[in-house]
């Protein structure tokens, strides 16, 4: 990442030979000398002495109504501008309250630095309390961690932290600060460098593989570039561009990936995968060369391993090498920075013209493109979305909940911009929308944010309504609500007798609970009304939710069935019956 | 297969929880983990024996060096390596077993280390195969316990810079 301050450390003002600070007072000098101008995070007892030099530190404060809350904010936060998110949270069940928001972050590859407070150092063990062991419990779920045991460790402990969380394949990082360590003074002229012999970042790729994969590209007939999250981590979608529009080759990306790629230029493939489009997941079956660039191949991605991409040669651009043929074989590992590598293999690339590859793409586009039933009289949640998507003209910030929702927001609203979609795509996380969008728009005040959210993914953290009301911030939320689990129903009508078991609850009515939570509430339950509730949410100023009952039953079409190959995708027959 | 790998690490708090907590996250197999200081005070050396075929064990190797204090990682197979266990073995010998014992004990180069009324302690070390054979060889006369290091390794000398 480059917009991140380099941790070369800029000399701040106040460090003079014989000053002694306290812990508290090194980590908000430190965390402003790193850049950090916005922080999420709840209060708690070990945490006092920190909030007490919050209290007139220049770094606006969000705090949301739980610290999960906080989490998502300070992932989104980062998707949104690239920095890294910072969040802060008390020891015991503030630090455990994390760990979705962690684990979240650390499937998507978000750069994101977790303080939390811990109990005094010589209660540690002791079963104190609110002691949890936090780094024991979010280890798991971190780039990595450690606790910080004496304060002339802190600042550089916080600088290593930052650096980490922020380079190579990037992640959350968790610091755990005993109160003592808060409370106890240090000199501040102390060792504050980056000590990490264990940790090296190649950015550069190979010059010999960048020639061989360039080569493959040049000699390939049948090509797809197959684009993850990586790209937009990287900022390297100018290269892409370049490298796809040079060499002439197809662009499907994964659900991370959208926006890396303007989707509304033609040899964009949309987005592959159980519910990416047919012309997508042939395409990556029939390919002779897959170049996949800062993706991972999933499962939701691949389907069945044996089956996937069966006749190409693979490229692999990514900067972890555990990435590296850890699903599939790789022919041709390139390991790096992507924007780097990607520039270097512009250089190298020939146009080609691949006309029967393109015109069977073409076929496939026109034969099996995304539809839904536009004379339904019910609400159709594609139909939201594509009218969200109309009226903001493509240029709104995404976020999403989990399930149906978070597929048909992939699939109807049109990316075209990098940092656009901010969605939990490897952890599947229920409940991350609305959190998302405060941390989002509170990184891009200028831009409509909209969560794109499921009734029972809202349920989940609906209660940061007043984060964003305290905040005054513009946030839309879009409720597809059918009254289910929509996912989780519609893989129980396909594979489970239409036995639909706990997977649906009484919802409340939102609208009212919005207005009684200080926010905009709306209701949309006519068809006819769409365009015009949607055009008032556009207006409001203020943070505004719309309940649309949208069709009860209505599936995510295509699908690739787990377990099952590309090639097999159910639900095409119904599609092509709509007109 | 059994792979040797050798892992130089940070010597900090929280390495080897780490470390274990990858295997156990990823559920990689460990059949042995020895961890131990070098002649650098801020370096440790794990040698882990994994088992697993190619595929696993480059994903065990690559995981490993992902580990943030994790300095080196290096697969010994197929390498000319010295590779040791130690053991500690008790084993009944009443007196009229002893000579047997004994001479049992000679052929493995073992040592004895403490004698009982009913039992006899006895050190034993070299390559994995010796010292199960040696379990084997004991197990007529009755074994009461048994605590082995795990294997160490090192290459032997046309490759020693690591």
């Amino acid at each position: 990442m480059t917009s991140q301050p380099s941790s070369s450390a800029r000399p701040t003002a106040s460090k003079g030979k014989s000053s002694l600070k306290t812990g508290a007072q090194i980590i908000v000098d430190t965390l402003i000398e790193l850049g950090v101008d916005t922080m999420f995070g709840y209060p708690g007892g070990v945490v006092l002495p920190l909030f007490d030099k919050l209290y007139d530190a220049p770094i606006n404060f969000i705090l949301p109504r739980h610290e999960q809350g906080a989490c998502h904010m300070a992932d989104a936060y980062a998707r949104a501008s690239g920095k890294v998110g910072v969040v802060l949270a008390t020891s015991g069940p503030g630090a455990c309250n994390l760990v979705t928001g962690l684990a979240t972050a650390n499937m998507d590859s978000i750069p994101l630095v977790a303080m939390t407070g811990q109990v005094r150092t010589e209660l540690i063990g002791n079963d104190a309390f609110q002691e949890a062991d936090t780094t024991g419990v979010t280890r798991p779920v971190t780039k990595y961690n450690c606790i910080v045991k004496d304060v002339k460790d802190l600042a550089r402990l916080i600088k290593e932290a930052f650096h980490i969380a922020s380079t190579g394949r990037p992640g959350p990082v968790l610091i755990d600060i005993p109160v003592d360590v808060q409370v106890n003074k240090t000199s501040t002229d102390g060792p504050d460098k980056i000590d990490l012999p264990g940790y090296r970042v190649r950015t550069k790729g190979h010059a010999r593989q960048i020639s061989m994969a360039a080569e493959a590209i040049n000699n390939s007939k049948q090509p797809v570039l197959y684009v993850g999250g990586g790209v937009i981590i990287a900022n390297a979608s100018e290269e892409l561009r370049a490298l796809a529009q040079k060499a002439n080759l197809p662009v499907t990306t994964t659900l991370l990936g959208l926006g890396s790629y303007d989707q509304s230029r033609p040899e964009s493939l949309d987005m592959l995968g159980m519910h990416g489009t047919a012309y997508a997941n042939f395409a990556v079956q029939e390919c002779d060369l897959l170049i996949a660039v800062g993706a991972r191949f999933d499962d939701r991605v691949t389907g069945k391993l044996d089956t996937f991409a069966p006749h190409a040669k693979i490229i692999h651009i990514d900067i972890d090498p555990s990435s590296i043929s850890k699903n599939v074989h790789v022919d041709i590992p390139v390991v790096g920075d992507a924007k780097h590598i990607l520039a270097e293999m512009v250089k190298e690339v020939k146009h080609q013209p691949r006309k029967r590859w393109f015109s069977k793409i073409a076929e496939w586009k026109k034969k099996f493109p995304l539809r839904y039933d536009k004379n339904s009289s019910e609400i159709k949640p594609q139909y939201v979305i594509d009218e969200v998507c109309r009226q903001t003209k493509g240029r709104a910030i995404i976020t999403t909940g989990v399930g149906q929702n978070q597929m048909w927001a992939a699939q109807f609203y049109h990316y075209s911009m990098p940092r656009q979609l901010i969605s939990s795509g490897g952890l599947g996380t229920m409940g991350f929308g609305l959190p998302a969008a405060i941390g989002a728009q509170i990184a891009k005040p200028d831009m409509t944010v909209i969560d794109i959210d499921g009734d029972h993914s809202f349920n989940m953290t609906l209660t940061e309504i007043p984060t964003a009301v305290e905040h005054n911030l513009p946030i839309k939320v879009c409720i597809m609500n059918n009254g289910y689990m929509g996912m989780v129903r519609q893989w129980q009508e396909l594979f489970y007798g239409r036995r639909y078991s706990k997977s649906y609850l009484s919802n409340p009515d939102y609208a009212t609970v919005a207005r009684a939570l200080g926010a905009v509430g709306e209701t949309c339950d006519k068809k006819a009304d769409v365009p015009k509730v949607i055009k008032a949410m556009l207006a409001e100023k203020r943070p505004c939710v719309v309940d649309f009952r949208i069709e009860r039953e209505e599936n995510v079409w295509p699908m690739v069935a787990a377990g099952k190959s590309l090639s097999e995708m159910d639900g095409l027959d119904i599609l092509e019956r709509l007109i | 297969m059994k792979h040797i790998i050798s892992a130089l690490v940070e010597n900090k708090p929280g390495v080897l929880a780490q470390v274990a907590g990858m295997f156990a996250a990823r559920a990689f197999n460990i059949d042995s983990l020895v961890v131990g200081r070098t002649e650098d005070p801020k370096l440790s050396r794990m040698t882990i024996v994994v088992v697993g075929d190619d595929r696993v064990v480059e994903q065990v190797r690559k995981q490993l060096a992902k580990v943030v204090p994790v300095v080196k990682v290096q697969d010994f197979a197929g390498e000319p390596v010295v590779a040791r266990d130690l053991m500690l073995i008790s084993v009944a010998a009443p007196p009229d077993k002893r000579p047997e014992m004994l001479s049992l004990i000679e052929m493995f180069k073992g040592k004895v280390v403490d004698l009982g009324p009913k039992f006899i302690m006895v050190e034993v070390s070299g390559p994995e195969a010796k010292i199960e054979a040696f379990i084997s060889a004991c197990k007529p006369y009755g074994i009461k316990s048994v605590a082995r290091t795990g294997t160490i390794a090192m290459p032997r000398a046309a490759k020693t810079d690591v």
